[in-house]
């Protein structure tokens, strides 16, 4: 057993530095602002229109004017901003935010993304996927390591229309934190608590780099 | 200047049938709700409509896909309409996906009287196909085009009588660069107000991009996913 979408949340979680501005996916990544740790400001950037984006609003402040990108009612924490959506996707590009973190269907060992199309299925659009892999700094995968039928997400190649090309920096999925390197490859940096090098081993179908003894992940 | 209108239906009465409609709205977050309405009841056909959503099934741009009004849509994202969904796979509905952000920027442009611009965004993925691409410092771009309408429709909070324009919160997404990109532009307000009354300083859209203005009424202002928070977490 590896680590379940809490564990991936807060493992991210540790990659948080004070003053960071992040934009947060939808699923697994929105999660991850539930565990910055004490004392970090940190500011999340919603795709709609927001930085300083807060928690979930008490029933009484639902206000139909403030929602996030998952067009989920939200509210803003003191000293946060509204802009316009051209604005937004200006600062992504521009290159102002300082970390993503999206969920993908796969990754390959060079960091091309698929996350926004299955042949053969209802497609519901790639909303900003696309502009934030092409530009964000630093891109964190949160994923599970196989899909339900437990075939590898990590792969030599992706298989299904891809989002962006050469822009995953480091995944991290139940079983492990890996990097990808500029040259190719997957790098395995931790292990979850529990899991072998071995398992990982078997769940990558992508080029696996292992050097040295590697470390276990440490999670609260 | 005269741009006050009585309402929606009078905003909207020139509307004819294969027109090209931008409208202002993120989900159903600062939709203009008055305008949708009054195109159903008119019943105008064949249109081309650039949203950055098609609405849910009963609410938004759903209402006008359930009178079959819409010919095409160009949005980046069309997930939560079970008749959309339907349109599509049958053939009856066309339908052009643009990165978020791309299309933003295409209608941004439109209202700055840039014709192309270039983006990363979709670089080496199926969007890029017959786009022209170039490098620019050792990075790739594609080429993507300004998007005109014949009408944009948006709403705001506030407006005066000469068509400032103020938005609340998140409700200014794609709305205020749309407000730019209509050859003829629809504000739907809150609150009508005398000019003078907004501060200068505050305005949000210049006068100067809207034709008509009216003041809306019986705001639904619907919630998509209405989320809360447990115990203070």
């Amino acid at each position: 057993m590896g680590l379940d979408k809490y564990g991936i949340a807060k493992r991210i979680a540790q990659e948080l530095q004070d003053g960071m501005y992040v934009n947060l996916g939808i699923g697994i990544p929105t999660l991850v602002a539930n565990y910055i740790p004490e004392g970090m400001t940190i500011m999340l950037q919603s795709e709609n229109g927001i930085l300083g984006m807060g928690p979930y609003p008490v029933e009484s402040a639902i206000d139909p004017d403030l929602i996030n990108a998952g067009k989920e009612t939200v509210t803003v924490i003191p000293g946060g901003a509204f802009f316009d959506s051209a604005e937004s996707f200006g600062m992504i590009r521009a290159g102002k935010v300082d970390l993503t973190v999206l969920g993908a269907m796969e990754v390959s060992e060079n960091g091309d993304i698929a996350n926004w199309k299955i042949p053969g299925k209802m497609v519901k659009g790639m909303g900003g996927a696309m502009d934030l892999v092409a530009s964000a700094k630093n891109i964190i995968v949160a994923m599970m390591h196989t899909n339900p039928k437990g075939e590898s997400k990590l792969l030599p190649a992706c298989t299904l229309p891809l989002t962006g090309v050469k822009c995953v920096k480091r995944i991290v999925s139940d079983l492990a934190v890996l990097d990808v390197l500029p040259e190719g490859g997957f790098k395995l940096i931790e292990r979850a608590p529990g899991i072998t090098v071995e398992e990982i081993r078997n769940k990558t179908l992508g080029k696996l780099m292992i050097e040295g003894e590697i470390p276990e992940m440490s999670i609260n | 200047m005269q741009k006050v209108v009585a309402n929606a239906d009078a905003a909207i009465a020139d509307v004819p049938d294969n027109a090209t409609i931008m409208l202002g709205g993120f989900g159903l977050c600062g939709i203009p709700e008055n305008c949708i309405a009054a195109l159903a009841r008119k019943g105008v056909k064949d249109l081309t409509c650039i949203s950055n959503n098609a609405g849910v099934d009963n609410f938004g741009l759903g209402l006008l896909l359930q009178t079959r009004q819409i010919k095409k849509m160009m949005a980046s994202y069309v997930g939560e309409n079970a008749e959309f969904e339907r349109q599509l796979l049958s053939g009856e509905l066309e339908v052009d996906l643009i990165p978020q952000g791309t299309l933003a920027t295409r209608i941004q442009m439109a209202g700055m009287g840039i014709p192309a611009f270039y983006t990363p965004a979709g670089y080496g993925t199926e969007i890029a196909n017959g786009k022209e691409v170039r490098a620019f410092n050792n990075k790739m771009y594609l080429m993507e085009y300004a998007l005109h309408a014949d009408f944009a429709m948006v709403k705001a909070w506030k407006g005066d009588r000469y068509g400032n324009l103020v938005f609340r919160k998140t409700t200014r997404n794609f709305s205020t660069s749309i407000a730019k990109a209509g050859t003829i532009t629809i504000a739907e307000v809150e609150h009508l107000v005398e000019p003078g009354e907004l501060d200068p300083d505050h305005i949000h859209v210049a006068g100067i991009y809207v034709h008509r203005i009216f003041q809306g009424t019986n705001y639904e202002k619907r919630i998509e996913k209405r989320t809360v928070r447990m115990n203070g977490k």
